[in-house]
């Protein structure tokens, strides 16, 4: 048990504690915030320095545009790297997601050409899994690919909820292969040109009045066969590792919003009361912080079981359900606090540029996106805790045979 | 960076798991509450000294094992899960652990050696009446809450709901002496000292109220800084309690889910309704989340980290929460069985809720979790 950094890792936190203090800023330009559209370049922008700095997607390999150092690098980055205000994980989905999968089923020619530009966000990647009428039940999904004479690949469908889409310039796509099998067993994954003829985009508005998800329709979009990801209708099997890494990726950027409210009680004073002295917020401050901390060390015990050759097991599922319900949480309990004016959502008016109120709308995605809270808790109860699986109206049946609700 | 316990350590704790395992079983646990003339199991505490569990973290020098509390820490878990009814926890992470930080070397002599080889109980006596002490506004020194005081060598005053405090041989008491709040070794065997055992809520575990009435007693450690030795103390005892509390949510948590897996209902286990599947990995989640702090209490307390008080804060404030979770909704998934006397489910929940007061309740723990956060660069 040693909690310590070794002397690499010491001084490795010295060395980027030097370079982020020189090219990171603690606060983002004027206007622009999480979650809004300005964001993107300057997102771009951080990720290019990063890269050019050598500290871009720090355990993959040199040759794929990483710095060949170890997941523990990682973590020490990321905790210098939240005392600043540069979105340091806005690309998760492609380079936590998208990336290992590439690394993991791709040739290397295509490993060397893709993954460089990755790490810098030269190029932007999304995931194209869920479907209108498949998400949770993700195996559902009915974007079909069809290979042609010359083996490359034409798919047709549409895809929902897709991040980033609309900025995207490849993304890792989920198609049917196979209708006359079990649902889970005709599925392939695939790289996907985003910018091509046959693939439209659609911004989708969302709630809180951003457009960051997308409808991606394919109308005979071209797949070459050398983008496959894995065998023909081996596509689960490959899912499943890219959600798993999702869910590390996820718990490691804890979007939980546990930061920002520390900060906030720390210092801030409504009707003439401080709220680092009220029993209630302190009380509250002590319950979230004893699960934010649970969860960052429940990722150091993960991280100590995979360097000793363990997978990254179902755990990952822990700080996504913890996270997602701590944020809402934190933004209703906050605007509480502020009364009848917590109701006023102009940033100029309200408090802290109006971050918990944006919070307060933004949060239920994070409850939704990667899987729901439900799912989380059914594969902690079943794969971790062995409880019998869901019963299942569509075990056994060919994909084409199953019922839809749809008529 | 290592997070997790050597192969040595987890040695030791399987054969912690072991022995308990055979050597109390529910049943035992069951004796003890249901037996009033056995205040805790005396054969079970013998043998925990004679495999030296009590010896761990004491130095070779007292005749201890010159362990670290790391392992402390894997058998504090063990005895959680089996929710063992002994003085452990009064004698080793309280009374001896006040000897070996504040004890002069003349005191570490008399006292470690025998608390190593078992032959003797202890007990911290600080709690005097309701409350935590939150609101306790510091006059001359002492909190107006505190008694006891010693003048002369000589203790007087009364404790109440002092754990083992009818079984100790010795105690570590909180009092008030001519320098200030102090903390005082006393001898339970002397005219001086009245005991009466009160039942506890947890019936495996005996409490008693305390009187001394110009009892002898010697000085530990320095006078007039009993607050924060007391505090110190607590925080240290905090971590080792979270392993307990670690260990018995864990125990409830498995007792759930065989329970339900076994039982049917509307043609099928019952373990497979979604309500009760999604109950139970929420318990899983809050004890694993226990688990996560109480690794990170175990790595300051056995480093010497600064980090320590926040550190055992967040341990204990997560452990209280996981342990009453999974004590309370195991029971809940029992059914009717759940409330009865005859079924295992009430050791845990007693024992949870007994722990969850023991040092210090959780609200408690939280306001000063707060305090420590609000003051920590972090
Ligand atoms: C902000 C955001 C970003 C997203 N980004 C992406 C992306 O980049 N790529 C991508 O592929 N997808 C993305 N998604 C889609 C997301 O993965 C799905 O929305 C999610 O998996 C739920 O699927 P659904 O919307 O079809 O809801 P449904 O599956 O229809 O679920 C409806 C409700 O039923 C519950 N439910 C369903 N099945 C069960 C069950 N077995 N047991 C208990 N309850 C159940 C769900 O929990 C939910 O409450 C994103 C979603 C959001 C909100």
């Amino acid at each position: 048990m040693d909690f310590n950094d070794t002397p690499e890792l010491a001084s490795f936190r010295n060395e980027i504690r030097e370079w982020l203090a020189a090219n990171a800023r603690t606060e983002l330009p004027e206007g622009v915030k999480y979650g809004g559209e300005a964001i993107y370049a300057v997102a771009k922008e951080w990720y290019k320095k990063t890269a050019e700095a050598g500290y871009a997607c720090l355990d993959w390999p040199k040759e794929y545009g990483g710095a060949g150092l170890t997941p523990l690098h990682k973590v020490v980055w990321a905790q210098e790297v939240a005392n600043y205000a540069e979105p340091d994980s806005y690309f998760v989905i492609g380079i936590g997601n998208c990336g290992p999968a590439v690394t993991h089923f791709s040739d290397e020619k295509l490993k060397q050409r893709l993954l460089p530009r990755m790490a810098s966000a030269d190029d932007v990647w999304c995931q194209l899994f869920s479907e209108p009428s498949a998400g949770s039940d993700l195996a559902g999904l009915r974007t079909q690919a069809v290979q042609q004479d010359d083996g490359s690949w034409r798919i047709n469908g549409q895809k929902i909820w897709t991040s980033g889409a609309n900025h995207s310039d490849y993304g890792v796509v989920l198609c049917r292969t196979d209708t006359s099998v079990s649902k889970y067993k005709g599925l392939t994954m695939f790289i996907l040109d985003m910018k091509q003829p046959g693939v439209t985009v659609k911004p989708i508005k969302q709630m809180d009045g951003n457009q960051h998800f997308n409808e991606v329709f394919f109308s005979d979009a071209e797949i070459p066969d050398a983008y496959r990801l894995g065998e023909v209708n081996q596509g689960w099997g490959a899912a499943l590792l890219v959600l798993m890494n999702e869910r590390m990726a996820i718990t490691a950027v804890a979007p939980d919003g546990f930061d920002r409210f520390l900060e906030f009680v720390k210092s801030a004073e409504i009707a003439g009361q401080l709220l680092r002295d009220d029993p209630q917020v302190r009380d509250r401050l002590a319950h979230w912080y004893s699960q934010h901390a649970g969860v960052d060390a429940s990722y150091m015990r993960m991280l100590t079981a995979v360097s000793k050759g363990g997978m990254p097991g179902a755990e990952g599922a822990v700080g996504k359900l913890i996270g997602g319900r701590m944020n809402q949480d934190i933004a209703n309990f906050t605007l509480s606090l502020m009364g009848e004016a917590g109701a006023v959502h102009d940033a100029a008016t309200a408090m802290e540029q109006a971050y918990f109120q944006d919070a307060a709308l933004f949060s239920p995605g994070i409850r939704l996106a990667g899987g729901t809270d439900e799912i989380m808790r059914n594969i902690i109860a079943e794969q971790i805790l062995g409880l019998p699986q869901e019963p299942r109206a569509d075990k056994g049946v060919a994909f084409k045979d199953i019922p839809s609700g749809n008529g | 960076m290592n997070f997790d316990f050597s192969d040595d350590q987890k040695l030791i704790q399987s054969e912690a798991r072991k022995l308990l395992n055979d050597k109390c079983p529910p049943e035992l646990v069951r004796n003890i509450m249901e037996d009033e003339q056995q205040p805790y199991a005396e054969a079970l505490w013998r043998q925990i000294g004679e495999m030296g569990w009590t010896a761990t973290a004491i130095p070779e020098a007292y005749d201890g094992l010159g362990l670290g509390y790391l392992e402390l820490c894997v058998i504090a878990e063990e005895l959680g899960r089996a929710a063992a009814p002994v003085p452990f926890s009064s004698t080793v992470y309280l009374f001896a652990e006040a000897i070996k930080l504040y004890g002069s070397e003349a005191q570490k002599k008399n006292w470690l050696p025998r608390v190593a080889s078992g032959e003797l109980i202890g007990c911290l006596a600080a709690a005097e009446g309701f409350g935590n002490g939150e609101q306790e506004v510091e006059q001359d020194g002492a909190p107006p809450g505190l008694q006891a005081n010693v003048s002369s060598g000589r203790l007087s005053g009364t404790k109440l709901g002092v754990a083992d405090g009818d079984v100790a041989n010795a105690a570590v008491v909180h009092a008030v002496g001519p320098e200030g709040e102090g903390l005082y070794l006393v001898d339970l065997a002397q005219s001086g000292v009245a005991r009466e055992a009160v039942k506890s809520l947890d019936l495996a575990r005996s409490y008693a109220n305390l009187s001394f009435e110009s009892a002898e007693c010697e000085l530990l450690g320095d006078a007039g800084t009993g607050k924060q030795m007391l505090a110190d103390l607590r925080d240290r005892a905090a971590v080792l309690f979270a392993f307990e509390q670690v260990g018995g949510a864990e125990a409830a948590l498995d007792m759930g889910v065989q329970y339900t897996n076994e039982r049917f209902a509307f043609g099928r286990p019952v373990a497979s309704f979604q309500a009760i599947k999604h109950k139970f990995a929420d318990m899983f989640v809050s004890k694993e989340l226990a688990r996560s702090n109480a690794y990170y209490g175990a790595w300051a307390l056995s480093s010497g980290a600064k980090e320590l008080p926040l550190a055992a804060a967040r341990a204990r404030v997560s452990a209280i929460a996981a342990y009453d979770e999974c004590s309370r909704e195991n029971l809940q998934a029992h059914g009717g069985m759940g409330f009865t006397w005859e079924f295992d489910c009430h050791l845990h929940y007693r024992r949870a809720h007994l722990l969850a007061l023991v040092i210090g309740s959780g609200y408690h723990w939280r306001q000063l979790l707060a305090t420590r956060l609000l003051a920590a660069e972090i």
